[in-house]
């Protein structure tokens, strides 16, 4: 074979690209099936939504429900709560959210409860906010649920939710 | 790698051998040689290799026991300790079983790390084993999540919450991880398949280890080249099995003690309450092998950088032949190294120590100069001191120290250091 030859792309290279090629996406249509096994099925993905009564939670009551295997805290704050949430500089914050935006009717703070550290559930009343304390790490949140000091990187999360009627709550 | 041709003398051995030379392979692990100055700290590659096969055997008998969902795991294995004929003492066996073998390959890797084994031409052997212990940490992590009990469930929850640390793709990860929206019967599941199959895995990475250990043949104390076979060397049989077998008693005696008479000592209390997904115990812990990598994670004050620190502090494991500059290879000729690696011992303890107590005040302070140390010792004095230290003369031969020259020579020095003594 003389240079000139080897430079050019042959019949030979070109199988040989083409059976590579069609290998690969071989190899990887084959594996996606035993990857995508682990994402959650179809029967955790049914439990999408849950309706909660809170017509028995009293002011300063908090309670903590089961949505998608994690909890949910449903507080119902007080008025002092909720001034010291509304009256907090959001320079001040690590992840600045508004009070406003995360509570649309101010009297109920639905999140999860769930640090956003490493997943531990924080304790209530607790901590220098005397709002939610972590066990596990030391990251304290305020009365709004956000992230104050210690290592959790963001405000605990606000899942989708809405009053069904002024009893109800559907959240997911 | 067999330094002589092995004919087996039977006539129905020397058929099989010509087929498969297995004969001529366990004539290899007999005859090998090995540097006659190997003091016990070279024994516990053996006890590691008893651990391993203890936990495979428990492990399996175990599984034809317990249960693996989130309803019935923590029942099964209390069906275990009170019904199963015996069940109880193969299950503190086999939860004792991962401390002892934890502490034996501390023990293994600091042996390591005092006379230089890491240093070519063993930085193979070094890696392999490191992928060792990190299959270890992995196994042992899933494992202690099947009972399902409140730390098992809060421990998981933990460790798997680290990959959401990671950039854009980390809660997808997690969510995958998971096979739902939490820790949940999924996760339990996958963990039991994979707490099966890395003991395997293990194993193969063992037979590699041990197969490129005899390639170069054993570092020794002195931790200079040695010719082999030579009288610096002695046959693996009988010598070192009986040696070996001997450190495997007394270490038996220790983990004996732990299974008959505290089998709880190295476990946590909540893990004998049912795990719950809405109460996290007041105080999570890891086990105690684990500690002084949590408290790496928990002394910087960055979820994503909390993370790379503590996989960073497995990685410059890794690299560490390449880290440390010094040509030679025993703590014994580095009187500045000697300091540095008591030092670093005391640094790893203390870090565990901390791991152990509550991230804040003067713990999280201490805790984050160790980690700032542990960084330092092999980021920047290894490197270093390797080019700057003096070390003192190495002996030509592992012979040389103890009978001075030649053999003859030095009997006769002997003879009269002894006579002027009396």
């Amino acid at each position: 074979m003389s240079d000139s030859d080897k430079k050019k792309p042959n019949r030979r290279d070109f199988i040989l690209t083409a059976t590579t090629a069609a290998g690969a996406v071989g190899v990887g249509a084959a594996v996606w099936p035993l990857v995508d096994q682990m994402n959650p099925d179809a029967s955790v993905k049914a439990l999408a939504s849950t309706e909660v009564d809170i017509s028995s939670v009293q002011p300063g009551q908090s309670i903590t429900v089961i949505w998608r295997g994690k909890p949910v805290f449903i507080k119902r704050r007080t008025q002092d709560e909720i001034n010291s949430a509304r009256a907090v500089d959001l320079s001040e914050l690590k992840h600045p959210e508004k009070d406003e935006d995360r509570a649309k009717n101010p009297e109920w703070l639905v999140m999860l409860g769930v640090c956003t550290h490493l997943g531990c559930v924080p304790l209530t009343d607790k901590g220098d906010y005397n709002a939610w304390f972590c066990p596990c790490h030391g990251s304290h949140y305020d009365t709004s649920g956000r992230i104050r000091k210690g290592p959790a990187p963001t405000n605990m999360e606000v899942p989708k939710y809405e009053f069904v009627n002024s009893n109800t709550i559907k959240i997911g | 790698m067999s330094d002589h041709e092995y004919t087996p003398k039977s006539k129905v051995g020397k058929w099989f051998n010509d087929r498969l030379p297995l004969l001529t392979l366990a004539n290899h692990l007999t005859d090998y040689p090995t540097p006659k100055n190997l003091n016990y700290w070279w024994t516990f590659g053996g006890i590691l290799t008893f651990c391993l096969i203890t936990q495979i055997i428990t492990g399996i008998i175990l599984g034809m026991h317990y249960v693996a969902h989130a309803d019935l795991a923590f029942q099964s294995v209390e069906h275990i300790m009170r019904d199963v004929n015996y069940g109880w003492l193969i299950r503190y066996v086999h939860a004792n079983g991962a401390s002892m073998f934890f502490l034996a390959v501390y023990i293994h890797i600091f042996r390591s790390l005092y006379y230089g084994s890491y240093k070519s031409p063993r930085e193979v052997i070094w890696i392999i084993g490191m992928l060792i212990y990190f299959l270890m940490m992995a196994t042992a992590f899933m494992g202690y999540v099947l009972p399902w009990g409140q730390m098992s469930f809060w421990g998981a929850t933990v460790i798997t919450n680290l990959f959401s640390a990671i950039p854009l793709v980390g809660d997808s990860i997690t969510t995958w991880l998971w096979g739902g929206y939490s820790v949940d019967n999924p996760t339990l599941t996958r963990f039991f398949s994979l707490h099966y199959l890395f003991p395997f895995l293990i194993l193969g990475l063992v037979i590699l280890h041990i197969w490129a250990l005899h390639v170069p043949g054993n570092n020794n104390p002195i931790g200079i080249d040695i010719k082999k076979p030579s009288k610096d060397t002695v046959p693996f049989h009988p010598y070192i099995v009986i040696k070996d077998l001997f450190a495997l008693l007394i270490f038996l005696i220790i983990f004996a003690f732990f299974v008959f008479f505290s089998p709880n000592i190295l476990g946590h209390a909540d893990n004998y309450i049912e795990a719950n997904p809405l109460v996290t115990p007041a105080h999570i812990v890891p086990e105690w092998y684990l500690l002084p990598f949590y408290a790496i994670l928990r002394s910087v004050p960055d979820k994503l950088l909390g993370v790379i620190a503590m996989f960073a502090a497995i990685f410059v494991l890794v690299i560490l032949p390449w880290l440390d500059t010094s040509k030679v290879r025993s703590t014994v000729f580095r009187p500045i190294y000697k300091q540095f690696y008591w030092f670093l011992v005391a640094d790893v303890l203390i870090l565990g120590y901390v791991g152990a107590m509550p991230a804040e005040g003067l713990y999280l302070l201490i805790a984050r100069v160790a980690t700032a140390y542990y960084f330092a010792h092999f980021l920047i004095i290894l490197p270093f001191l390797g080019m700057k230290e003096k070390t003192t003369p190495l002996p030509l031969s592992i012979t040389e120290p103890v009978l001075g020259g030649s053999a003859d020579m030095a009997m006769a020095r002997n003879n009269t250091d002894f006579k002027e003594k009396l």
